[in-house]
């Protein structure tokens, strides 16, 4: 592997397609894994694949571009609304709704990237918690878009393709859901690896070392964001399509905040961290938080404590934790 | 000499109120290879700042190929083939070393728009980028992150990115500076066989690399170019030996 680079050009692309495959078959099987250890609580599992895509998203903004970032559940509950009244208007195709969800994310990710990459350090987070908090109090206010305290209900969403009801045991959902994940997750893995990809994360190394190689900083990082965007829209779309409902606990502080310890406990800067501590950290929630319901934050915060003393890269820097992470892809850091 | 390729007027730089430089004025043709030294603390690291559009200048004016940039950003020189290497090594730690200068080339090449593809792999980019490598001799070390280089190795790789960039004007700060004899004979070769026509300065405090290297020299003493010309008379120059002397403010009180 060493000597490949001194081959002339005749070694096997680097970019090559079992990384995706490997991607597939990861999320394929977790999916299995879920359904089969969680057959009759459907409802959790698809709640985690959303708040997930919540985390993913705010990887590329924050793992990959170095964007401190509490505000991001902006993105996700303005889709989760936005999607939610396009099916209570009568637009309730699920396919539709996700690329609405999409487009909305990404006009928010756009808006939210123009105003925070703009700043760095401190006043960056401080503003991005000043985005998320201006969206969360208008969400708040305009009642007749969101209903307010009381939210928005009785959305129902069509057939999948015309022919998959969404069913009262959460099925259809799921697979829906986890369908959704597998794409997104692969795509992602491909624009992380893309040049584009590599740059953020050159820039997030050093700014002005990139832009000593002729990079423009801000429309990439504004980029990125609209990018980051459309998997919280996405998010926020699944939310509102398999919950029925959306309200403000979408769109506040608290969701901002709990997306980035996911993060952080996951390992930012690659997307399977993002997968694991989305995965890891929801899934100690549900257990401990049902086990003893009045210490399970003191048990998280010890959680955490000892994944930043022990692996302060994320639980993804334990390494070989995923199956078929080998050492190339470490290299690679997807 | 044609119209050069670089030229400085009168270019001052101040911290505060501190004059780091002062009233610059050189320019430096098509395929010079020009030294600039000077004392530590003298501004010559701020020059390249300035230069490269890190830092706008409190007066004066930078001309690239007849073209007045003071005012455009750092990318749009960088485009114009204005490309500077750093005193201490900047890179992309999160990236591999082969990361590190593709991404140069792409970027040179304007594919980094690009979100789907990974043309670091089309053969017109590969080329380049081993190629780049191969000339400092770290072609063996591609596929290591960064973290993992000595220091040596990492002030390769600073260079390799410049030339990856391929500059019309490069600007090479104590490229040779804390590197290990073995690492910086590599470093000097690869500064010898830059193509011919392109501009260099390079700032260097050794001046059997400077002998060798440049045919003119600029020194830079307290923020002010006090010389510039050819080497060999700068040592018998009086204020230049005063000036590494240290003893150069007194001289001014004197005079
Ligand atoms: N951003 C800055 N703000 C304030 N002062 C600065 C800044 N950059 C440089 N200086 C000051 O300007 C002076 C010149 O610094 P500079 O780094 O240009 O010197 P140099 O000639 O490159 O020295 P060396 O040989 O040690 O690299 C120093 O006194 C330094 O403290
Ligand atoms: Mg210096």
């Amino acid at each position: 592997m060493t000597d490949r680079a001194m081959v002339d050009g005749v070694s096997p692309p680097r970019f090559s397609v079992p990384l995706e495959l490997r991607a597939v078959a990861i999320t394929l099987a977790l999916g299995v894994l879920g359904y089969t250890l969680f057959p009759d609580d459907l409802a959790f599992l698809t709640r985690l694949i959303s708040i997930t895509l919540l985390v993913l998203s705010l990887d590329l903004v924050t793992g990959y571009c170095g964007v401190a970032t509490l505000g991001h559940a902006a993105i996700y509950g303005v889709s989760a609304y936005v999607v939610g009244n396009a099916c209570l208007a009568g637009h309730s195709d699920p396919l539709l709704l996700l690329l609405v969800g999409a487009v909305a994310g990404a006009v928010m990710g756009l808006v939210s990237g123009v105003l925070v990459t703009r700043f760095k350090g401190l006043p960056q987070l401080v503003l991005s918690i000043a985005v998320g908090q201006l969206v969360a109090a208008l969400a708040n206010k305009l009642s007749s878009l969101t209903g307010g305290s009381d939210g928005l209900s009785g959305i129902s969403p069509g057939r999948v393709f015309g022919v998959y009801a969404f069913d009262m045991y959460g099925r259809t959902g799921y697979v829906f859901s986890v369908a959704v994940l597998m794409v997104v997750f692969v795509v992602l893995l491909r624009i992380v690896h893309s040049p584009f990809g590599l740059l953020c994360q050159a820039i997030k190394d050093d700014s002005l070392r990139a832009r000593m190689i002729g990079a423009r900083v801000y429309p990439r990082l504004v980029l990125m964001y609209g990018v980051s965007g459309v998997v919280g829209g996405i998010g926020g779309a699944l939310n509102a399509i398999n919950t029925g409902v959306v309200g403000l606990d979408s769109i506040g502080f608290e969701r901002s905040a709990e997306a980035l310890v996911m993060l952080v406990l996951g390992g930012a800067g690659s997307l399977w961290g993002a997968l694991i501590g989305s995965i890891v950290f929801q899934v100690f929630e549900h257990y401990v938080s049902a086990a003893n319901p009045f210490h399970w934050m003191t048990m998280v915060g010890a959680l955490l404590i000892a994944v930043v003393l022990f692996a302060p890269k994320g639980l993804v820097s334990l390494g070989g934790l995923l199956a078929g992470r080998t050492a190339s892809v470490m290299r690679r850091r997807p | 000499m044609s119209r050069p390729l670089l030229e400085l007027r009168n270019v001052s730089m101040s911290f505060g109120g501190m004059r780091v430089n002062d009233d610059i004025s050189f320019s430096i043709g098509k395929g010079e290879r020009v030294a600039l030294i000077g004392p530590n603390g003298a501004g010559k690291t701020t020059l390249v700042n300035v230069i490269s559009g890190d830092l706008t200048p409190s007066q004066g004016a930078v001309h690239l190929a007849g073209v007045d940039v003071t005012a455009l950003p750092i990318s749009d020189r960088v485009d114009a083939g204005l490309i500077r290497t750093f005193q201490i090594t900047r890179l992309f730690k999160s990236l591999t070393v082969a990361q590190n200068v593709a991404l140069a080339v792409m970027q040179r090449k304007g594919l980094t728009r690009s979100m789907f593809s990974c043309p670091m792999d089309r053969p017109d980019v590969r080329r380049e980028w081993e190629r780049a490598l191969g000339t400092l001799g770290i072609a063996h070390l591609a596929d290591r992150q960064v973290s993992q280089l000595a220091y040596g190795q990492q002030r390769l790789l600073d260079l390799a990115i410049g030339l990856a960039l391929e500059p019309k004007v490069l600007l090479l700060d104590e490229p040779a500076a804390g590197v290990p004899s073995e690492e910086s004979s590599k470093i000097i070769e690869a500064i010898d066989r830059l193509p011919s026509d392109i501009a260099v300065l390079m700032i260097e405090h050794d001046m059997d690399l400077v002998f060798k290297f440049a045919r003119r020299v600029l020194v830079l003493a307290n923020g002010k170019l006090i010389f510039q010309g050819d080497p060999a008379e700068v040592t018998h120059h009086q204020e230049v030996r005063r000036a590494y002397l240290g003893s150069y403010a007194d001289a001014r009180h004197a005079s």
